[in-house]
């Protein structure tokens, strides 16, 4: 297949289109207004319907109303926008309604500034809205995965009937690389739950409200085990020059790109550093990390935040390796050479050998 | 009543045919539906049922339930059933009928969930004119939550939030939503009734009825507010309540048409028929045949090819231009390629810059730090970036006199007064072509077509594109002179 520069963003909107994607509800904010703008163009040229809605809070709805009626939907913004949409995502959530939202991420809190930050892990990751749900989360690092990630989230939203976020930061949004596309347009079909005013879908109901406490627990139990059967199937995570590594580095989006040029230098230099990168974020691929820890002897987390990631990744470690952790905010990106300075220092400080402490090995 | 009055009225007891047999909303009594005797709900459900029933669009109808008591209004209506958010009613109803044009989508909100917390959905479904049919019942309290007030409670009306009655001057004035609405320009409809006695009742069904019908003809936005009795919560009797309707809140709410467009309103357009699957990846440009051949193999002189390059300069310099020029002319030359620009404000406060990266290996970061050539379009740009560059890289600098205390060791330098050559050359626009002319000649690494193509690919106007090529040459010129002066002094 043939490559064409484009940027992340635009990326993202063929692709969706490409996936099925008929319907467009947004409101515009830096660093994602360019999915907007392409959406604006082409979703009406392909019989989809694109608006822009007077508020993230009425635009999120407008997905939950497309998404009843059985119709590939999504939305992008970035911080404060999604801040604003978590009503919904809670709402759809609930309802078991797919979706997918782009947050080209920026920096907080509360206004910020427009520039990059990774930030928003947290409200992605963790469910910024009320109630015991989930989004799966998928973070692109290249255009490409911009574009394959948003056909996945598609996939992964409809098979799960569940919001499903793309968390890109404002660099891999912005930038332009290679893509190449599917050549063909996925053709889909009106679930079966829809309510799409046909004499088959009369008597679908959709809503997030179980009045019951003994019914709300039920549906509680049953999207946890959605989440529990994700986490066993769609776990994904890039591993980079790991199977030796002693130092591993952790980062996703953006950092992720930094950490493979440090890799590169650090191996030169002859230390054995890998790069273990998160492509879902949740679920989270704990197995990847479990997997070195009888080789690594430091995992050295590296993020745009003060640290969110690097929670999840002690979780998954559970304590059986030292983590450490290196952190930029407020647009500011961790160059290079600022973490191949901090891997040369943790390389002169890390004991030769580190005995396996079995006892927490086997939690985990 | 007498004997002979009875025989002569019919009592109904059969109920619209858009209604359930049963209502499962409670484990008993599943004939009664959940509302509190003497409420309004109950025969506002009734016409808006009878209406779907009489314009025969059960199976296409899809009612948007909000947060309050008729929250469990699809335990009752057997149609396409969707429970919304509070106050975004209108919003999601917004998307299924512009998703599913054959639909007849009913809104159906209390005041508390359409006059407060959902204020900005309604406006905007108004004013965008879209085309359902709002049915907005008014009872002047939150009565779900147990009789807080509401933006339309009446002045000294008591709420257990405000315990002494509604004042103007702490909670303003009861909220006009039809007459707020009317005041735009898309609506249709919008009429408010009310339930106050029996002669209002028949004309809250005849209106409930136009405003379904209004959306059936395509004709767009109807609401139809509603001033409805909460014996509960108002603590009266069920008459009394009624009564209040039509002889207190009447006074404050009058009722009647306060928009009718349905004459002149002219049906929405039927959608466009979508493109077969076939040709959409052409719609979106990423069709295989209508992408350049590019991704040829690397020619020889492209072999190590590796450059991190910083451009910087003032915004209208066509610095991002000139990065994409060279990431654009760097793939067809079969190389990996990455582009980053500044964004946000800083590309209107006068900078900008990009980050370009060529190589014959994967990109690792698309950020250049570090870069081996620097093309400083202005001073300030040069005095930004020049310590990051990597010894022995090169300096590409827009001015005649290189400043002496930027001078490195280990730095090359090529200063020269890029805006004047092309202005000579006929726009002092295209300084950026020269630079980038000068750039490939140091770096050697594209092949002349690839630069052409991208050149093609990128600028539009055949104008611009003669004078860049021109630029670009002059540029791969005046680096060749630079060497033979550098030679020849020795």
């Amino acid at each position: 297949m043939r490559k064409q520069l484009m940027k992340g963003n635009e990326a993202v909107v063929k692709s969706a289109i490409l996936a099925g994607c008929r319907a467009y509800y947004g409101y515009p904010i830096t660093p994602a207004s360019e999915i907007a703008e392409a959406a604006a163009n082409y979703l009406p040229q392909v019989g989809g319907v694109f608006l822009q809605a007077e508020s993230e809070v009425a635009a999120i709805n407008m997905l939950y109303g497309a998404s009843s009626a059985g119709v590939r939907c999504m939305t992008a913004s970035s911080g404060p926008g999604i801040s604003l949409m978590q009503e919904g995502i809670s709402y759809m959530a609930g309802a078991e309604l797919p979706c997918v939202i782009a947050d080209i991420t920026r920096g907080g809190p509360g206004l910020g500034n427009i520039a990059s930050e990774q930030s928003d892990y947290h409200q992605a990751v963790k469910g910024g809205g009320n109630g015991c749900y989930h989004t799966i989360v998928l973070a692109p690092y290249s255009v490409q995965e911009m574009a394959d990630l948003t056909a996945l989230a598609f996939e992964l939203a409809d098979r799960y009937r569940t919001p499903v976020m793309l968390l890109a930061d404002g660099f891999v949004g912005q930038m332009m690389e290679p893509v190449e596309f599917s050549q063909t347009a996925a053709e889909t079909h009106l679930p079966k739950w829809a309510v799409a005013g046909t004499a088959e879908s009369r008597g679908n109901l959709i809503t997030s409200l179980h009045m019951g406490s003994d019914d709300l627990e039920a549906h509680v139990r049953h999207l946890e085990a959605k989440y529990k059967l994700a986490e066993q199937n769609e776990t994904r995570a890039e591993e980079w020059h790991t199977d030796d590594a002693e130092i591993v580095l952790v980062g996703y989006g953006i950092v992720g790109r930094i950490l493979k040029a440090v890799v590169a230098d650090a191996r030169a230099a002859g230390l054995k550093v890998g790069l273990l990168r998160p492509i879902t974020l949740f679920p989270f691929p704990t197995q990847h990390f479990q997997r070195l820890v009888p080789r690594a002897r430091v995992f050295l987390v590296v993020e745009m935040s003060t640290g969110q990631l690097v929670e999840d990744v002690r979780l998954a470690l559970n304590g059986a390796r030292p983590v450490e952790f290196l952190g930029r905010m407020g647009g500011n990106v961790p160059s290079h050479e600022e973490v191949l300075e901090f891997v040369r220092k943790l390389a002169r400080r890390t004991p030769p050998a580190l005995a396996l402490d079995e006892e927490r090995m086997a939690h985990v | 009543m007498s004997s002979e009055l009875i025989s002569e009225y019919e009592v109904v007891h059969g109920k619209a045919k858009v209604f359930y047999e049963t209502y499962e909303r409670k484990e008993e009594l599943q004939h009664q539906t959940h509302y509190c005797p003497g409420c309004g709900h109950g025969t506002i459900h009734k016409m808006l049922a009878h209406a779907i029933d009489e314009l025969e669009i059960q199976d296409r109808t899809i009612l948007v339930s909000p947060v309050g008591c008729s929250v469990f209004a699809y335990y009752y209506f057997d149609v396409g059933n969707v429970q919304a958010a509070h106050g975004r009613a209108p919003a999601v109803a917004t998307a299924l009928r512009r998703s599913r044009p054959g639909s007849i989508v009913v809104g159906y909100q209390g005041d508390g969930d359409l006059s407060a917390i959902g204020s900005a959905e309604i406006l905007h479904a108004a004013n965008r004119g879209e085309n359902i049919t709002v049915i907005f019942v008014n009872n002047a309290i939150y009565s779900m939550t147990g009789g807080q007030y509401a933006p339309t409670t009446l002045l000294g009306q008591k709420s257990t939030t405000t315990p002494r009655g509604r004042s103007a001057e702490t909670e303003g004035y009861p909220l006009h939503v039809s007459e707020l609405l009317a005041t735009l320009e898309a609506p249709v409809y919008i009429e408010r009734v009310g339930l106050g006695d029996n002669k209002q009742i028949a004309q809250a069904g005849r209106a409930i009825r136009r405003a379904v019908e209004n959306q059936v003809r395509g004709l767009g936005f109807s609401l139809i507010e509603v001033l409805s009795p909460c014996p509960t919560v108002w603590k009266m009797q069920p008459v009394e309540a009624q009564h209040w309707v039509r002889d207190v809140m009447e006074k404050t709410f009058p009722l009647g048409v306060y928009r009718d467009r349905t004459k002149e309103a002219q049906p929405w357009p039927a959608h466009e028929a979508a493109p077969s699957l076939e040709k959409i990846p052409q719609i979106l440009g990423v069709a295989d045949e209508d992408l350049p051949e590019g991704n040829a193999l690397p020619r020889a002189e492209a072999e190590h090819v590796d450059l991190h390059v910083r451009v910087a300069g003032f915004g209208g310099q066509g610095v991002l231009l000139l990065g994409e020029v060279l990431a654009e002319a760097g793939l067809d030359a079969g190389l990996e390629v990455s582009w980053l620009p500044s964004y946000g404000p800083e590309m209107r406060s006068g900078t900008s810059n990009c980050h370009v990266r060529l190589s014959r290996e994967p990109i690792d970061s698309p950020l250049v730090t570090v870069p081996n050539v620097l093309v400083a379009m202005n001073e300030p740009s040069l005095r930004k970036f020049d310590q990051s560059v990597r010894p022995g890289g090169w300096v590409i600098y827009n001015g005649e006199a290189f400043p002496e205390d930027c001078r490195q060791k280990d730095l090359r330098v090529l200063a020269l007064p890029f805006t004047q050559v092309a202005n000579e050359l006929g726009d002092a626009r295209a300084a950026n072509m020269v630079m980038l002319g000068a750039l490939l000649e140091i770096a050697g690494a594209l092949p002349q077509a690839s630069i052409d193509a991208a050149l093609k690919r990128l600028v539009k106007n055949p104008r611009w594109v003669a004078l860049d090529e021109r630029a670009l040459a002059r540029g791969r010129e005046l680096y060749r002179e630079s060497c033979r002066e550098v030679c020849h002094e020795g």
